[in-house]
């Protein structure tokens, strides 16, 4: 839980500080993670229950969702995609001719 | 299939979805690359907090076995497919005119 506290901190301030304005557009957001925050957590639900990767249970809330993944999990699949896309926009924030690439013009 | 499979398999995706589906490839761009420049110390950093503290383990017949700073090495194929699979879809809706602007009352929506 602290990780992905971190990870809001390390990423979110771009939204005031550069203005991305990413929280604003939560539709594309939504949009754009979810689907692909599906797929991982099919893999995730799939890897916990082979045995892949297991948990400490001391050190995480101990609040399990849907298929035995841990909260933290469906957290993650939400919180590190927003932060790339924070991330992606806050670089062509900064560098704006790189964004012509992204819609051509 | 282990994790080092499904984290290979991930990857060849991504990358071939990025390349082959998507236009204006991510992976042909300066935008993508100083994006992931940031990011990838950082997913060393939490990586290595959430497996050296043993927040997270791993069984060893699902992993090569390799460890950067601490996690295993397929952590990196998994990282780059989710994010590089999360910023194709957003620039997928972006160039369909879904919520391009950050200002919201120049938002056209879809």
């Amino acid at each position: 839980m602290a990780m992905l506290i971190f990870t809001v901190c390390g990423s979110f301030w771009l939204e005031i500080a550069l203005k991305v304005g990413v929280l604003r557009r939560i539709k594309r957001v939504a949009l754009s993670v979810l689907p692909i925050s599906t797929l991982f957590l099919i893999w995730d639900a799939y890897a916990i229950s082979k045995g892949h990767w297991f948990f400490d249970r001391e050190q995480i809330l101990g609040i399990y969702g849907p298929l035995n993944i841990p909260l933290e999990e469906y957290l993650f699949f939400i919180v590190i995609p927003m932060a790339a896309i924070m991330t992606i926009e806050g670089v062509t924030t900064v560098k704006p001719h790189w964004r012509k690439d992204e819609f051509g013009q | 299939m282990n994790y080092s499979d499904i984290a290979i398999t991930a990857f060849a995706i991504a990358v071939m979805a990025d390349l082959f589906l998507f236009k204006n490839s991510l992976l042909t761009r300066p935008a993508f690359w100083t994006s992931y420049a940031i990011i990838l110390p950082f997913q060393f950093l939490t990586n290595w907090w959430l497996t050296s503290k043993n927040i997270v383990m791993y069984h060893p017949d699902a992993i090569v076995g390799l460890r950067i700073f601490s996690a295993p090495a397929e952590d990196l194929l998994f990282g780059f497919a989710l994010i590089l699979g999360t910023m194709d879809m957003w620039e997928f809706w972006g160039r369909r005119g879904m919520q391009r602007d950050p200002r919201p009352n120049k938002d056209k929506g879809i």
